[in-house]
């Protein structure tokens, strides 16, 4: 009989403090600050730049032995004027990592204490913190842990604006940048969080910037208590863990929940919502790249139809990716995550009705041995997740398209499209390529046309 | 352009080479500033990089997923044959864990990855949380070897106990457990162990191609293309030969006291060092001039080869300057003289981890005007890269991303490399990818001094 496992093998996820750091990098004039050991703020900088091919700088508060024995508030303070004065930043993201959890550090104690004991030096940054404690959860509640508490820390209350809170998730910042021209062409003011599209993929720099330029103002953030709406992406994002659910909480902000808008019907439901935010047609252009997407999946239709697939990362990049396969007749064979919310299927459930007729199976907190494990029964035609599937894809000669986060053995990830009719279509060409490209390998002819 | 200053905390980590002028001893061996964002990692972190090539060994990070999940396969130290060191194995401890601890946890990981991956012995890592929450890892580890019959070695690693040499310590601790515990029949006198190799793009196995042909036995690499049963022999070698001094000089002193092995320090790095190298290793078979005559023959053949495929880099880097922040200061001795090689002058130097002699050293080998730099971080090496208007930067992945902001090239020369650049083809690689980054083209659309190209 098949024991359960205990151990994690090749994660399919990554600790809490990183997806915060992330999140953090969206806000202008700010640096991520990990209260804890040297390394987390070391590996995480590590990791993301291996995607982001961009300087990341992650302070850390260092602990050493009597820190964690003393507590780390000396630390902590040392580490804020450190970094206010070589930084001078607009505001401090301050995340915490396992070790200052579990020796139970009252960080917003701290910061409250530091601002008193500092108020008279130079400018005072605005101090944000958020609980990341890396034995609960994954990246991806860290980077949501992140955005609410920017919010929680920053927006105010004031007379209802025409403004638009969008909370786009974990995306890449090409995503980042589409959103941001829809929002414009629609001529609506809005507030994005995080905004990391220039401060993760930025352009070269003729003098030194202590922190790169772009992200959303501290000064735009504390209109989100004001704003009209706030629209949320992530189907297994619950409102008490969201920065939307705070806003509609304490200000009353109606909080529109999508999931990722990946394919034609769920990128419909983003523009429609839009339109009735906004009270007009979305421009042309859009009908444009939805037509010319329409046409797409017509021409490519028979490539994808009943390939199997399996699809991994974060829950809500899955469910988006599912709603997105299963319209063009690919059959999510597996859809699994690391991370485990207990929403993953109902998520799925909710845009799929019929996803048990189709079978579709999901998969909540499993690592890459499991799936792997899936893969040998399933059969797959391709996966599709980020490069942490490579080495199941290369062992077991099933082909990796590459999404989503990280992205470490191939060029470009972060000017990668997933959202929108944009995102979709440069999906769907990628996913009809690898199926051609598969079926040119193994022909014995080696048709030119394919 | 705006000023950068250097931290009040830091301001005696970092000085500049000027003759006449009274110069403070660098201070270094210390932790790092909180809040200065080091370029450091942690103990745990000098620990995985040491062991991790122990090809044959499960490798169990006892804690939350992070510290397992940002290590995996990560280096290309490469293995001849096992390749279990590749995969990456948690506890993935959970809040409930961390209440209750994480002993029973650990125990029923250990047992049931021991019985599917079948390993030769399994090095387990505490990391910062197990320090805190008391998991009596010797007892596990001592219960799970009974059980298992294999060695099952703590590794006491958590992050915030030292630095990442203290990392170093530890793991070394752990190979010492293991040396000693194979039997030595059979091995010649003309015998070395090579330490501090870690097979990163096959470099052990250049390197020990040399010493085969100088007609050296290598006992075991510690750790490249480790396996656990050669480094069970290791005590039976003659002389330790011990390279990255900084992870594994503790090591050698160990064995040398235990054992009487004596060892000596090398680099493999650039055409002096790697001869150099070779030579000192043959100088302490005397009786054996053969092997003097056999290591002048390889150095001869490697260099005549060599030499001239170097002239074109030459020619054309002749002049560019180079800043190098690595790891350990021994490499950085050896990056100079390689520069040098190749034409090129060194503006800045540094390391996270070097000791006062290191400093003292490389002060000496230092042009006038080169700054040298303990355990900076990217404002500091931006400020002294952009003022002393460097062509080159030498590091690794947390470093490159400066280079190519600021327009200049970059040279990886950390843990995560695919190209050998240890011994003489080494040699020839490392000039290929320094002149193809600083040579490119693109960097005439890189903006200098604010000014718009």
């Amino acid at each position: 009989m098949k024991h359960a496992k205990t151990a994690t093998q090749n994660a399919c996820k990554l600790c809490n403090p990183l997806g915060a750091c992330l999140a953090f990098r969206g806000i202008e004039n700010c640096v991520p600050f990990l209260h804890g050991s040297q390394g987390c703020a070391t590996y995480i900088r590590r990791y993301l730049i291996s995607h982001y091919k961009e300087p990341i700088d992650i302070a850390s508060s260092n602990f050493h032995e009597e820190t964690a024995v003393f507590g780390g508030s000396h630390n902590l303070k040392i580490g804020l004027k450190n970094v206010s004065e070589q930084y001078k930043p607009a505001v401090i993201g301050v995340a915490t990592t396992c070790l200052s959890e579990t020796i139970g550090d009252d960080v917003p104690g701290i910061l409250r204490e530091y601002k008193q004991e500092f108020k008279n030096g130079s400018p005072m940054p605005v101090l944000i913190h958020a609980s990341t404690p890396s034995y609960q959860g994954s990246h991806i509640d860290g980077f949501h842990a992140a955005v609410r508490a920017t919010v929680k820390t920053l927006a105010e209350k004031g007379a209802r604006e025409n403004l638009i809170n969008i909370f786009p998730n974990m995306i890449s910042p090409a995503d980042i940048r589409y959103l941001k021209e829809i929002l414009e062409d629609f001529q609506v003011p809005y507030m994005l969080l995080p905004d990391y599209s220039q401060t993760m993929d930025g352009g070269p720099w003729g003098e030194y910037h202590r922190i790169p330029p772009g992200g959303t103002p501290a000064s735009v953030i504390a209109m989100a208590g004001s704003a009209r709406a706030s629209i949320e992406f992530g189907s297994t994002l619950e409102a008490s863990k969201s920065a939307a659910g705070y806003l509609e909480d304490a200000f009353g902000v109606t909080r529109y929940h999508l999931s990722l808008p990946i394919g034609i019907k769920e990128s419909d439901k983003f523009f429609s919502l839009l339109e009735t935010l906004t009270q007009q047609d979305r421009p042309e252009k859009y009908n444009d790249e939805r037509r010319r997407l329409v046409d797409a999946y017509a021409d490519g239709h028979k490539y994808v139809f009943e390939q199997k697939v399996i699809i991994y990362g974060e829950e809500d990049l899955v469910v988006g990716m599912t709603a997105f396969l299963s319209e063009i007749g690919i059959t999510p064979v597996l859809c699994a995550s690391g991370g485990k919310s207990g929403l993953l299927r109902k998520s799925i459930k909710e845009l799929i009705p019929d996803m048990d007729d189709m079978g579709i199976k999901v998969r909540e907190g499993v690592d890459f041995v499991d799936i792997e494990d899936e893969a040998q029964l399933l059969k797959p035609d391709f996966l599709i997740g980020n490069s942490k599937g490579y080495t199941m894809s290369r062992k077991n000669n099933i082909p990796l398209l590459r999404l989503g986060f990280p992205i470490h053995d191939r060029f470009g990830g972060q000017r990668m499209h997933h959202l929108g009719y944009r995102g979709t279509q440069e999906l769907f060409d990628r996913i009809v390529n690898t199926v051609i490209e598969q079926r040119q390998n193994a022909s014995s002819i080696g048709y030119t046309y394919m | 352009m705006e000023q950068i200053t250097i931290l009040e905390g830091r301001q005696k980590q970092v000085f500049e080479k000027k003759t006449g002028v009274e110069q403070l001893d660098i201070s270094c061996d210390t932790s790092s500033l909180s809040g200065s964002v080091s370029q450091r990692a942690c103990v745990f972190c000098g620990s995985r990089v040491v062991l991790y090539p122990v090809a044959d060994a499960l490798h169990l990070v006892h804690g939350p997923i992070g510290c397992a999940a940002y290590t995996w396969d990560i280096r290309g130290a490469v293995s001849s044959g096992p390749e279990l060191h590749r995969l990456s194995f948690s506890t993935d401890l959970q809040e409930m864990d961390v209440i209750y601890g994480g002993e029973k946890k650990l125990y029923h990981s250990l047992i049931e990855l021991i019985e599917k991956y079948k390993p030769k012995a399994a090095f387990i890592y505490s990391t910062c949380i197990v320090g805190l929450i008391g998991d009596d890892i010797e007892a596990v580890c001592k219960k799970v070897a009974k059980e298992t019959g294999i060695p099952v070695l703590p590794v006491h690693s958590e992050g915030f106990k030292g630095t990442k040499k203290d990392g170093y310590k530890a793991a070394c601790h752990a190979l010492m457990k293991l040396i000693g515990t194979g039997s030595t029949e059979g091995i010649s006198k003309y015998s070395i162990n090579i330490l501090g190799e870690f097979n990163l793009a096959g470099e052990a196995w250049i390197i020990r191609k040399y010493y085969e042909k100088m007609g050296i036995e290598v006992v075991s690499t510690l750790t490249g293309d480790g396996r656990i049963d050669a480094v069970r022999r290791a005590h039976g070698a003659s002389l330790n030969v011990v390279q990255c001094s900084g992870s594994m000089t503790w090591l050698a002193k160990e064995m040398e006291q235990k054992y009487g092995i004596p060892f000596i320090r090398v680099s493999y790095f650039g055409i002096e060092d790697m001869s150099k190298s070779l030579y000192d290793v043959a100088k302490h078979f005397p009786d054996r001039t053969d092997i003097m005559e056999a290591a002048k023959q390889v150095v001869s053949e490697e260099v005549k080869e060599l030499y001239p495929s170097l002239q074109k880099f030459k020619k054309a880097l002749s002049g560019k300057k180079a800043a190098i922040y690595v790891g350990g200061a021994f490499k950085t001795f050896s990056l100079i003289k390689a520069l040098r090689s190749i034409g090129m002058s060194v503006v800045l130097a540094g390391s996270q981890t070097g000791n006062k002699d290191d400093y003292a050293r490389l002060k000496e080998m230092c042009d006038e005007g080169t700054v040298i730099v303990d355990d900076s971080n990217p404002v500091e090496l931006s400020k002294f890269i952009l003022e002393k208007e460097a062509d080159l930067l030498i590091g690794g992945v947390k470093e490159r991303p400066i280079a190519f902001k600021l327009g200049i090239g970059f040279c990886d020369h950390n843990h995560e490399r695919k190209i050998p650049l240890a011994g003489f083809i080494g040699m020839y690689n490392f000039a290929l990818e320094v002149y193809q980054s600083v040579m490119s083209p693109v960097w005439q659309f890189a903006p200098r001094k604010g000014v718009k190209v």
